[in-house]
């Protein structure tokens, strides 16, 4: 029969893990300021997370605009404050829905890729090949990678936020007749700058999230207890790379909401 | 024990390692000296790998000592270590390049990021080592679009390209077939002679070994059982030596009710 690891066996591997995950943070975070400094790395990583998330986050925004305005349009009619339509869909876009749905896409389309990545990199002793010829993997591969996810979180949550609203606006102004003047105005009344201040940080704390988590399961996946190492141990930990940095999204949009409001 | 003196590029002493509680390295002791071609032998799972591993401080010692090139490994801190290891290159098995870069720039890697050189200087070198290699005409292709043996080669430049005086190479033979693998064994020692290096081998490939060690090393389970020139591991009376010497598998007599016993054992 198998046996059943104790809760104190499961506490003592989830402190183990989140030290590793700790000392791999800093490691990255002080491998930012040894030279060289390789703008083309930064690139590369800028133009996979950045530019070519673009398209995918572009047509989620439009359609979450719309669905947004749609179901606002629905609720506030029954109140007659259709006017405050542009006031819901910026409020909501700015605030949550903006920067938790582009973090969600960005894992899907970029986190998956670089944890399986550099778990392959792992597997195949393309790390080990680093060392060996002098050059710090955490400054060759994650630093970039960390950089780019905290540069282009934000422009990728922006872009969401501005095509969600004109999706809304098609919607409400358009398809129901709304006033444009109200839903531009009431949205301009009522998001203030310290609503998008709360999206700016929060999405700064997404691409962190993100990007450490992706890159730490990949690299660190010959410490996997489980075992699986080739093939399997890559899919393995693509799949958590993916749910908790999921989790970890949601938990710390609460965490960051109930602090700044 | 072998002596250890201050000429030699690696000394190996008391070395012990465990993962958990399962031992993998009992007490080796092991050194080379400048110019020397030392193999490092024995059959799949002995520790060879792992041996590679502790003396590239990829893995850390609590027990023994590692000296390479005069530097003691475990006692230094990541900087110290780095700088040793731009003195020395290791060839990996599956050559291990970076598949997103073509073989030029993999080769051409350690120079950018080590050294200070040129572009123009650092192009004539990677050219030079891809001739040496016989890989001309190879530097805008991918790794993937590169053969078994075209790969090892191009992991052996890279290795060779900021001119080591230590060169590792993990099974330069295995998954080769017999002519590629002769050649790459003549390339090795052509690098030994051009480049003035000394090299150590990991590989179970014996026509390979004895082809090109000045001294071999024989691991098994762990623990060293002989170092020596060739015809002194030729002429070994021991039974583990000889058996792999004549391919022979290793003969375990086992009862018929001891085997059902395991078999059907929960």
């Amino acid at each position: 029969m198998a046996s059943h690891p104790s809760n104190e066996s499961i506490l003592n591997n989830l402190l183990i893990r989140l030290g590793i995950a700790g000392i791999f943070l800093y490691e990255t975070i002080f491998s930012l300021f040894i030279p060289p400094y390789s703008l083309n790395l930064l690139l590369k990583q800028i133009l996979f997370v950045g530019a070519r998330s673009m398209l995918v986050i572009i047509i989620a925004g439009l359609f979450v605009g719309m669905v947004i305005a749609l179901q606002f349009y629905d609720t506030l009619v029954r109140f007659g404050s259709v006017s405050l339509l542009g006031s819901a869909v910026g409020l909501s876009l700015t605030r949550e829905l903006g920067p938790v749905l582009t973090a969600l896409m960005v894992i899907g389309r970029t986190g998956s890729a670089m944890c399986a990545e550099i778990g392959i990199m792992r597997i195949e002793n393309q790390i080990d090949a680093l060392e060996c010829m002098a050059i710090d993997p955490y400054r060759f591969l994650i630093s970039p990678r960390i950089l780019a996810g905290v540069l282009c979180v934000p422009i990728l949550t922006a872009i969401f936020i501005v095509v969600g609203i004109f999706g809304g606006y098609f919607v409400g102004v358009i398809l129901f007749d709304v006033s444009a003047g109200s839903y531009f105005q009431n949205m301009n009344d009522t998001v203030l700058s310290r609503d998008l201040l709360m999206g700016f940080i929060k999405s700064i704390v997404f691409g962190l999230l993100i990007v450490w988590i992706s890159c730490e399961k990949g690299f660190n996946l010959h410490l996997n207890k489980n075992g699986a190492y080739g093939s399997e141990g890559v899919s393995r930990v693509t799949t958590e790379a993916v749910v908790i940095a999921s989790i970890a999204i949601l938990f710390s949009d609460y965490l960051l909401s109930a602090l700044i409001l | 024990m072998e002596n250890i003196n201050s000429k030699n590029v690696l000394e190996v002493s008391n070395l012990n390692t465990w993962y958990g509680n399962k031992k993998i390295l009992s007490n080796i002791n092991l050194n080379v000296s400048h110019k020397e071609i030392m193999v490092i032998m024995g059959h799949s799972g002995s520790g060879k790998s792992t041996l590679l591993r502790y003396i590239l401080g990829l893995e850390k010692t609590k027990t023994g000592l590692i000296r390479l090139l005069g530097k003691e490994v475990s006692k230094l801190n990541k900087k110290d270590l780095y700088k040793l290891r731009k003195r020395i290159g290791v060839a990996f098995q599956n050559g291990a390049l970076f598949s997103s870069m073509t073989v030029r720039e993999n080769i051409e890697l350690p120079l950018y990021e080590n050294t200070e050189l040129d572009e123009k200087t650092i192009h004539i070198m990677s050219r030079l080592k891809l001739e040496l290699m016989q890989l001309s005409g190879t530097e805008s292709l991918m790794p993937s679009e590169l053969s078994g043996g075209m790969l090892k080669r191009a992991g052996l430049a890279r290795a060779v390209i900021m001119e080591p005086e230590l060169l590792f190479f993990d099974e330069p033979s295995a998954g080769l077939d017999p002519i590629t693998s002769a050649h790459l064994d003549n390339l090795i020692l052509q690098l030994r002679d051009a480049l003035n290096m000394s090299i150590i081998i990991v590989t179970h490939d014996l026509e390979s070994a004895f082809k090109i060690a000045d001294r071999i090393t024989v691991l098994d389970k762990g623990e060293i059982i002989m170092t020596g020139d060739k015809e002194v591991i030729k002429k070994s009376h021991d039974p583990r030596i000889i058996n792999m010497l004549e391919r022979r598998a290793i003969n375990e007599t086992v009862d018929a009710d001891d085997y059902l016993n395991r078999l059907t054992r929960n």
